[in-house]
């Protein structure tokens, strides 16, 4: 599902080169559950934006379902991210004008058009079908990201990335979102890749990537 | 097929809709800038045209096919002086004679006399008119009768008078049969003319004798040759396609009668409605360009107001740029989305001003101001144009959105 060769990252920061990924290698495959951990500053985020295809590697090679992603124009980019991916932030990133519906259609809207049934019934997934008009500052936080998760969901998409998606909530909505993500993945076979902090969240997954300094230190699989 | 086809269409509207209807007094007032604009070129261009349109329609009112010839500026030792009197009533007959395509000619001799009616008394021009010259210059007689035959040739001591000269001096009162002084004679006075509503040298405010009648009031001058000297001849012209070669025809018949060298200026001018007309209407052409420009600065301020708000609107929306690229929106989504935004506003405000720029043209000419004239090509130009300005204005900061990076641009607050 994804193959990553030598994957580098510099940022310039003024006049100084920031390397933020040196050398990674990674393989992950279809519907595994995998968790992405490490300090501050490992890089964490920037290899998860590489993966979405939010971003390209300054070097290294990026295989998506065989296909090389990491030279592709940004228009490219965006019909992969459209098509393949689906992302669940950390700060739910719901447009706070549009009611949960209209957010979960909007996910749906560049993939090749919105399907209110279809919006519903993602919402549905998440356990959140009689939300469906409320807009996001009447929910709460946990609402708000299963909102999101929706909205990544419903385009159907093989692979779902989430940075810190409990990051900004409470233990027991964490607790709820990690049984919807782990579930749908179980239920699904997405491919799921998330960013944590939190080792007992991470050991609900398949396998932990251990990140630091921009490098892939150590593996385990549970 | 056909439903998703108009879904794709649809959507990106809708979200313009939503973009504009968040922030509804910011929207208003972006609009307000394009609907002033818009109903500034409206009512001013509906002016312009309305301002046109009557002229035009006071021309024809003298006669749509009707030449005037006066006499005009004389060279003396190489200074041209001031008017000369060189038509002479022969003038007249030989182009009458010789000239082809003239239906009627006829000529008027004028001086401005003192008319005394009892208490009341104005100056006016009189005219001593030959028999065709009301019905050249197409005038129409709306209380009374008009001068006989036998009235011409007797030189019969009646007037008729211009619609001003009769109110002046009768008031409302029954003036036909009534005596009136015109400076050494008295006349009667058998009729008052139609007002042609004119303001310029208007029949309005003329009075009418017959030319018989006028030699008697004062002495018509002759020329060295013995011509009688007239002040005008006037001619309707039976084929109008033929204008231009009936005024050249008299050009070198009057050339010719009046012994000019090859190298003089004509002595006379021959003016044809056609020409006036043309040449008026061309004038105020041009001065409706120019209201219609001037109100177009409005135009472009709002247009420029549109683009300010974008540029707000677009840094304000950063994450949620942000957010849309991340769900899979290209440049070009982004890019069509807040096209459609500006164009949005600026098309409302379009269609509200051309509301309100009809209006105030329906007002101003309903007040009697000035006439107005709203036309289809002003309603789709000012709507053109309003949407242009949109496209135009919105271009930049769309485009700035659409290159935002979509990392950067989520991690805005």
């Amino acid at each position: 599902m994804i193959r990553l060769v030598d994957i580098t990252k510099t940022y310039l920061m003024g006049e100084r080169e920031l390397a933020v990924l040196r050398g990674i290698n990674m393989h992950i495959d279809r519907g595994e559950l995998v968790a992405i951990m490490g300090p501050s500053g490992s890089g964490k985020t920037t290899l998860l934006n590489l993966i979405g295809c939010l971003d390209k590697p300054t070097s290294g090679s990026y295989y998506l379902e065989g296909k090389e992603v990491s030279r592709l124009s940004s228009g490219e980019l965006a019909q992969v991210r459209a098509q393949k991916v689906g992302f669940v932030f950390q700060t739910f990133n719901l447009l706070p004008r549009l009611s949960a519906l209209a957010n979960v259609e909007l996910g749906m809207r560049y993939a090749g058009g919105s399907d209110p049934k279809r919006a519903l019934e993602a919402l549905a997934e998440v356990g959140l079908s009689d939300r469906a008009n409320h807009r996001p500052t009447e929910l709460s936080g946990g609402e708000q990201q299963r909102v999101a998760i929706a909205r990544a969901l419903a385009k159907k998409p093989p692979l779902i990335l989430a940075d810190e998606p409990t990051g900004n909530l409470d233990s027991r909505s964490g607790e709820e979102i990690i049984s919807v993500l782990t579930s749908l993945h179980a239920e699904r076979g997405i491919t799921l890749l998330m960013i944590t902090h939190d080792a007992n969240i991470a050991h609900h997954c398949q396998r932990i990537i251990h990140l630091k300094d921009g490098e892939v230190v150590s593996e385990e699989t549970i | 097929m056909k439903k998703d086809q108009l879904k794709k269409w649809l959507e990106p509207l809708e979200t313009a809709w939503v973009g504009v209807a968040t922030h509804k007094l910011r929207s208003s007032l972006t609009i307000l800038g394009i609907v002033i604009g818009v109903a500034a070129v409206i009512s001013l261009m509906s002016i312009g045209r309305g301002a046109e349109a009557q002229i035009i329609s006071n021309i024809e009112k003298m006669g749509s096919n009707l030449i005037t010839i006066r006499p005009g500026s004389f060279t003396f030792g190489g200074v041209r002086g001031g008017v000369s009197e060189t038509l002479t009533m022969e003038d007249a007959e030989a182009i009458s004679k010789q000239v082809p395509y003239i239906s009627a000619v006829a000529s008027s001799y004028s001086s401005n006399l003192q008319l005394v009616m009892g208490g009341e008394n104005t100056n006016a021009q009189v005219n001593g008119v030959t028999p065709e010259y009301m019905q050249i210059n197409n005038m129409k007689v709306a209380i009374g009768a008009s001068f006989s035959e036998q009235d011409y040739q007797c030189g019969a001591k009646v007037a008729v008078l211009g619609a001003n000269v009769a109110k002046t001096l009768f008031g409302n009162a029954n003036l036909i049969g009534q005596q009136m002084r015109m400076g050494t004679i008295i006349v009667h006075v058998i009729g008052v003319l139609e007002s042609k509503g004119t303001r310029f040298n208007s029949p309005d405010d003329a009075v009418y004798i017959p030319l018989a009648a006028m030699q008697q009031a004062v002495a018509q001058p002759r020329t060295p040759q013995g011509g009688r000297i007239v002040s005008s001849i006037s001619l309707t012209v039976s084929d109008q396609s033929q204008t231009q070669n009936v005024i050249d025809d008299i050009t070198s018949l009057l050339r010719t009668r009046h012994k000019l060298a090859a190298s003089a200026d004509n002595d006379f001018n021959i003016m044809s409605t056609e020409e006036i007309a043309s040449t008026l209407s061309e004038t105020m052409g041009t001065m409706t360009l120019l209201l219609g420009a001037i109100a177009a600065i409005s135009l472009l301020v709002g247009g420029i107001g549109v683009m300010n708000i974008m540029l707000v609107s677009v840094l304000e929306r950063t994450r949620e740029i942000g957010i849309r690229k991340a769900l899979g929106a290209r440049e070009r989504d982004i890019w069509l989305q807040f096209l459609i935004e500006a164009a949005f506003l600026t098309f409302a405000g379009g269609i509200i001003g051309v509301v309100l720029g009809w209006v105030v043209a329906y007002l101003v000419s309903s007040m009697g101001l000035m006439t107005t004239v709203v036309t289809a090509d002003i309603v789709i130009l000012a709507v053109s144009v309003s949407i242009g300005i949109g496209l135009f204005f919105g271009f930049y900061p769309a485009w700035n959105a659409s290159r935002l990076n979509p990392i950067e641009a989520l991690r805005a607050e």
